[in-house]
């Protein structure tokens, strides 16, 4: 069948033009790697950086005069607000027992306290710590004369931690977008790379791409052996990448991944699927390069 | 030309009695994108089977000539008929049919370097979708014809000018198209390979094939004694059946 001509074809050529063909090997090999290397690494710093974002909550401090059912009434106002994900009741004892486990060697000291001096709490679970200030305004919406007036009597005091917070979200913010931003460059550059090789080695070509089309063979006669080249070219770069990724994880990623947390990171890329990934990537990049690259020589 | 008219009327009937010519030329100008002229207002018509000549000094437009009837480039002004089609209308996806139904012989030779002799003729053959069957029964038989049995596996740098162009040759000819064009085929070869040539074309004449030869080889055309169309800075200057070089 023909498939098997444009096979031999394209294994004629990988032959009998072994150069250009290495180069553009060597380059999805390159690139397959470096993304390789920069994938996992991307997620697991943005990984982290959710991890800390989620550590943001609000504390609603209740008032000590205030009765068990104006407690209760507030902590069901706080259920039924917008961007509200949890509430947890944090009572003065537990309050307590808190503060010595953070203490731990020290925690005797506490016991030189007359009663206990540490008021209960609501623990407020947002839904996305960007609206950490939301929430806070309904919980005390700002009067006529702009100063904030809480919307229940039981509330003491409010404590976001605003300094913290916006640290922490316009931090990992800017490490998302520097993440994201290099990721794209890389991808786009990889990709930009691996067709400009291509297209290098089909320009090498031009002249039998004008001969075949002169003595009457069509577009996609001549097209399918690139294009089948392109795929093993991209198929097998890729493969050696993945196998170097291999070695790289089995020998210096996992004996290590205890010490360093960002490794270790849970939400770290499936190694598999990342592999997986890189081969189809590299293969398709490859032969749809070929592919599209060859148009230019094919209006003869 | 039944073949070609297959292709290019695919299921159309003729009517009976009339036959296109082979070529037919009309008020065809070539203006090269320099604004050097190819061709000027040229007009001439190739009969079915005929064997004609192209004369004329380098630069009088004979290769304009034959890269305009593969539709290799475009006329200015005028019209190219092939078999009475149009080519300049002929759908983009159909050109490559239209080639394999004219063999082209190159005035350099226009082999595929990575291709041994065997394969480049094998090529005009898997074009067209040929058995392996038949390319290997038809491909020895035509090297054979043209000489060049001995040089199957050679690739084509390693073969001197005439036998490339005998390479050229025989994949022109090797799937018998109804229309032959050759552009210098004798421009570098020795005279006793020149006559094995030209003869091997009036073979191909005779089974049918018009023929079209572009040339300046003075000898080849007194000798064949047959129709010489003379260009001089893309003009027809003479057409003249049976004629000489001069």
């Amino acid at each position: 069948m023909k498939l098997g001509f444009f096979l031999r074809e394209s294994l004629r050529a990988l032959r009998r033009n072994a150069a250009p063909s290495l180069a553009a090997f060597a380059t999805v090999l390159i690139t397959t790697l470096v993304l390789g290397v920069f994938i996992p690494v991307v997620r697991a710093a943005t990984a982290k950086s959710n991890e800390v974002r989620n550590k943001i909550e609000l504390e609603v401090f209740i008032a000590p005069d205030a009765t068990k059912a104006e407690e209760r009434e507030l902590g069901n106002m706080i259920r039924d607000l917008q961007h509200v994900d949890a509430v947890t009741y944090v009572s003065k004892d537990q309050a307590l027992r808190i503060l010595r486990q953070r203490l731990g060697d020290r925690s005797d000291i506490t016991n030189d306290l007359p009663g206990n001096p540490l008021p209960a709490s609501y623990r407020i679970k947002l839904d996305d710590p960007s609206n950490a200030g939301a929430v806070k305004s309904s919980l005390e919406p700002p009067a006529a004369n702009g100063e904030p007036r809480p919307i229940s009597p039981a509330i003491d005091e409010i404590k976001d931690r605003e300094d913290d917070t916006q640290k922490i979200l316009s931090a990992t913010s800017t490490i998302k977008l520097i993440m994201a931003g290099l990721a794209g460059l890389l991808i786009l550059a990889s990709v930009l790379l691996v067709a400009n090789t291509i297209r290098l080695s089909i320009f090498a070509r031009r002249r039998e791409v004008e001969v075949m089309r002169l003595v009457g063979a069509t577009n996609w006669f001549i097209r399918w052996p690139f294009v089948i080249e392109g795929l093993i070219v991209g198929f097998l770069g890729a493969l050696v990448a993945a196998l170097l990724l291999w070695l790289a994880k089995v020998t210096v990623v996992d004996p290590w991944s205890d010490r360093f947390a960002l490794i270790a990171a849970p939400q770290t890329i499936n190694f598999t699927f990342l592999i997986v990934l890189l081969l189809i990537a590299g293969t398709a990049v490859s032969a749809l390069g070929s592919g599209i690259t060859l148009r230019r020589f094919l209006r003869v | 030309m039944a073949a070609i008219d297959e292709v290019l009327y695919p299921g159309r009937a003729r009517l009976p009695g009339t036959v296109n010519p082979a070529v037919q030329v009309r008020g065809v100008t070539v203006v090269y994108p320099g604004g050097n002229v190819g061709l000027d207002n040229v007009s001439l018509t190739v009969e079915r089977g005929e064997f004609a000549f192209l004369v004329g000094a380098t630069g009088c437009g004979k290769s304009t000539f034959i890269r305009l009837m593969i539709r290799e480039i475009d006329a200015s002004r005028g019209e190219v008929l092939i078999a009475g089609t149009d080519v300049a209308k002929l759908p983009r996806k159909k050109v490559p049919k239209l080639r394999r139904n004219i063999g082209t012989v190159f005035q350099d030779y226009k082999l595929l370097p990575n291709r041994t002799v065997y394969d480049n003729v094998a090529y005009s053959l898997q074009v067209i979708g040929a058995t392996r069957a038949s390319i290997r029964e038809k491909v020895p038989e035509i090297l054979r014809l043209v000489g060049l049995s001995t040089k199957l596996h050679d690739y084509p740098d390693e073969l001197s000018g005439g036998e490339q162009q005998r390479v050229s040759l025989a994949r022109a000819f090797v799937n018998h198209p109804p229309l032959l064009l050759a552009d210098e085929p004798t421009g570098n070869l020795d005279p006793d390979t020149s006559k094995g040539i030209m003869q091997l074309l009036y073979r191909m004449n005779r089974t049918g094939t018009t023929v079209i030869v572009a040339t300046h080889d003075a000898d080849m055309v007194d000798q064949m004694r047959r129709r010489v169309i003379e260009l001089s800075q893309g003009r027809v200057v003479r057409d003249q059946r049976g004629g000489q070089y001069h």
